[in-house]
């Protein structure tokens, strides 16, 4: 027979209670689409892919149980460890990269007139929107080591630029300048953090003899911290899921994925090869899981750090 | 799917298919092989009646058993498997059974660049993939830099890593065993092949800078490298003979056969195929639309449409090499005529004479994982990611455990 505490049931009987309120069968109706999107399309797909994870499964044939043995495989597998090293230090450069970039740029238009701020706000947003695909391929055009303009630039003052799409040393930080090109998100999240700082901090510093360095180091920082760590958080989980632009550049036809070296290979076309070009669906679903808990993993580690770090108001 | 209509030779013979099965009516996919698409189709028990794909995929699908054996096919419909290309049928056969009616076949031959090598006292023939050392020789004289150190001329270009195959095979080196079920990429032979190939590139400035200039290449264009002097002499798809006469009708080439280290001509076959997915609903009227797509009258019959083509714009028709010989025969004798143009006379009868000299790389379960092996061990190498020892004993424990993995599916 089973017991329940007095606290725990009374607030089963709450809960039972509101749920027969009116309103709140009201909020989960309005909530449901999202529950039934997510459950059909989130949590269902991630379950499936956890079961799959476990077996040979080719999606032409039945899968196969074969136990822990895909997760086995991904230990010996170089391709994962040369894949995973390459999406971390490519984390590593453009999460940095972005967050210092759409700063100094949002610090810019945030001291320009109201005017021209939404002029500069759609400018610096245009890029977001071309499709990853077109900057995939403009890559190719524009970081070619004897014609592309980023050499030809380079040249005019005198620097013999980089085989940025060949030498395995320069792949990755040529796609971080290509990425940062599309850093106008990051912008506009930073400048409406910039707008809520109050004036009168400000006022308060440069009465107490504050420079400018120190009124943004003081002051700035703190304030617009939630959403630098937000997009820190942000930026981090896209940099370890960066798939479109590489692909597209290294891989998107059969022409350039005959060229395609490792230094391009991150995770995430490693795992869509293994899925859809040699139907290890099993094994690509072993590497989700695993992409999926080392991004918790540093989610978490990120999490913990930002205590120290980050200012909410009101706490 | 798999397939698009985009020129003539595509348009006339889907014209002569239709009206095999008709009233039946045909949906031609029109966009290139895409396994997602497919995967997706097969496991929705929605799977196209035909595709079109490479033939080094045929292993892998036909290992799982998503494409139906064409024995009853063949039987049924009396399809002659003696009009097609040995090499290409080889190549859609696994484990004795046939599963692909080849379509096209691309052939490899050599095409030197005659304004580039007689400007350095060089005959065309000096360009020979008999003596290795020679032919460094030669390319080191042919190729140039501009003043910033840049290249500005290729010399010779060995096709790294696609023709790989070729090269090896030159080498008397077999990279997978005729039952498609052992690998052989650690071959010290294969080893001092590789060795050899990175070495020619490096010699005219490294990877990054061959692969630069090759990419701003106008290859289609009437600006291509031959025509701009960017290049003096590469092994080639016989393809682009087409596109040479169509875009550069004067160009002044000589076209040779690719040959191995005793001089004799080596051909490197692949090409596309037809194949029916075990899921199809109409197998008989699949069958008997890649049949008539695959036939030498049909071939013939678009081969004049497009003759007539080139005749009326005043360009060059250089025949369509098919996996058909029966079609290639009339095609070449009856129909093509360059008099006029010896260097793609020569050319064309030099592609000719290599297809009886062709290899096939043979069928096998792990076909794609195979070739990404090879083709990734190569790129580590010309990237200078790994030495060629080493990348090659990965490239053989990656390709040896997919194709055991794959038996043992099967």
């Amino acid at each position: 027979m089973s017991t329940v505490l007095p606290e725990q049931g009374s607030r089963i009987r709450s809960w039972v209670t509101g749920f027969r309120r009116r309103e709140t069968l009201a909020a989960y109706g309005f909530l449901s689409p999202w529950i039934i999107g997510f459950l059909v399309f989130m949590a269902a797909p991630m379950i499936a892919s956890l079961v799959l994870s476990l077996t040979d499964y080719d999606a032409l044939r039945p899968a196969n149980f074969v136990g822990m043995s895909n997760y086995q495989q991904l230990l010996l597998d170089p391709k994962v460890r040369v894949s995973l090293a390459n999406t971390l230090i490519y984390t590593v450069m453009m999460v940095p990269g972005t967050m210092v970039i759409a700063l100094a740029l949002a610090l810019l238009l945030a001291k320009v007139g109201r005017r021209s701020v939404g002029f500069f706000r759609t400018v610096f947003y245009l890029p977001v929107v071309t499709p990853k695909v077109a900057v995939g391929v403009l890559f190719l055009l524009l970081f070619n080591g004897q014609v592309g303009l980023i050499n030809s630039a380079l040249s005019l003052v005198g620097i013999h630029g980089p085989q940025w799409s060949t030498d395995p040393l320069w792949v990755k930080p040529g796609l971080v300048l290509m990425h940062l090109w599309a850093v106008g998100g990051t912008v506009v999240i930073y400048l409406a953090a910039l707008k809520n700082v109050p004036r009168d901090l400000y006022e308060a510093a440069t009465i107490d003899g504050a420079s400018a360095w120190q009124r943004f180091r003081r002051v700035t920082l703190p304030m617009i911290s939630g959403a630098l760590f937000f997009t820190f958080i942000v930026e981090t989980i896209a940099g370890l899921q960066t798939f479109d632009e590489a692909y597209a550049a290294f891989y998107g036809s059969a022409a350039s994925a005959t060229y395609s070296s490792d230094a391009a290979l991150f995770y995430l076309i490693y795992l869509f090869q293994q899925a859809f070009q040699f139907l290890h669906l099993g094994y690509a679903s072993a590497m989700a899981w695993l992409l999926f808990i080392v991004i918790i993993v540093i989610t978490a580690i990120q999490v913990r750090l930002s205590r120290r770090f980050v200012y909410y108001e009101g706490r | 799917m798999g397939f698009g209509t985009g020129d003539e030779i595509a348009t006339t013979r889907v014209a002569l298919a239709d009206k095999a099965v008709a009233p039946f009516p045909v949906k031609i996919g029109g966009s290139a092989f895409d396994a997602q698409q497919f995967l997706s189709a097969v496991a929705s028990h929605t799977a196209p009646d035909v595709i079109y794909l490479d033939r080094q995929l045929i292993g892998t699908y036909a290992a799982r058993g998503t494409l139906e054996p064409l024995e009853n096919c063949i039987a049924g419909q009396h399809i002659d498997m003696d009009q097609y290309r040995p090499a290409a049928v080889a190549e859609v056969t696994l484990n004795g059974k046939v599963y692909g009616l080849p379509e096209s076949y691309d052939n490899r031959v050599l095409v030197v660049n005659n304004g580039a090598v007689r400007s350095v006292g060089l005959r065309p023939s000096d360009i020979n993939p008999a003596d290795r050392t020679a032919l460094s020789r030669v390319t080191a004289t042919l190729t140039e830099h501009a003043s910033d150190g840049d290249v500005s001329r290729i010399g010779f270009d060995p096709k790294m890593p696609e023709f790989f195959p070729l090269w090896a095979k030159a080498s008397g080196v077999q990279m997978l065993s005729d039952d498609g079920l052992r690998a052989n990429l650690d071959d010290p032979r294969l080893v001092k092949v590789l060795e050899y190939t990175v070495g020619l590139i490096d010699q005219q400035g490294g990877w990054g800078s061959v692969k630069a200039f090759r990419d701003s290449f106008d290859f289609f264009g009437a600006k291509n490298p031959l025509m701009r002097d960017q290049l003096a002499a590469y092994p080639v798809d016989d393809w682009y003979l087409n596109v040479l006469g169509n875009v550069s009708p004067n160009v002044d080439m000589t076209v040779m056969p690719f040959t191995d280290t005793a001089g004799k001509p080596v051909d490197w076959a692949t090409g596309s195929t037809w194949a029916i997915p075990a899921g199809s609903r109409h197998k008989d009227q699949a069958c008997t639309w890649i049949k008539t797509m695959t036939d030498a009258p049909t071939w013939i019959a678009a081969a004049k449409v497009r003759a007539a083509k080139r005749r009326a714009q005043g360009k060059v028709f250089t025949g369509v090499f098919t996996g058909n010989k029966v079609a290639d025969k009339t095609i070449f004798s009856d129909l093509v005529k360059l008099a006029d143009k010896p260097a793609f006379d020569t050319a064309v009868r030099t592609v000719l004479e290599v297809q009886d000299s062709a290899f096939s790389m043979p069928a096998s379960p792990a076909g794609s994982e195979f070739k990404s092996a090879w083709q990734d061990a190569v790129n580590r190498v010309l990237s200078g990611q790994q030495k060629p020892t080493e990348a090659l004993a990965q490239a053989q424990q990656e390709a040896q455990l997919a194709i055991d993995n794959a038996v043992r599916r099967q």
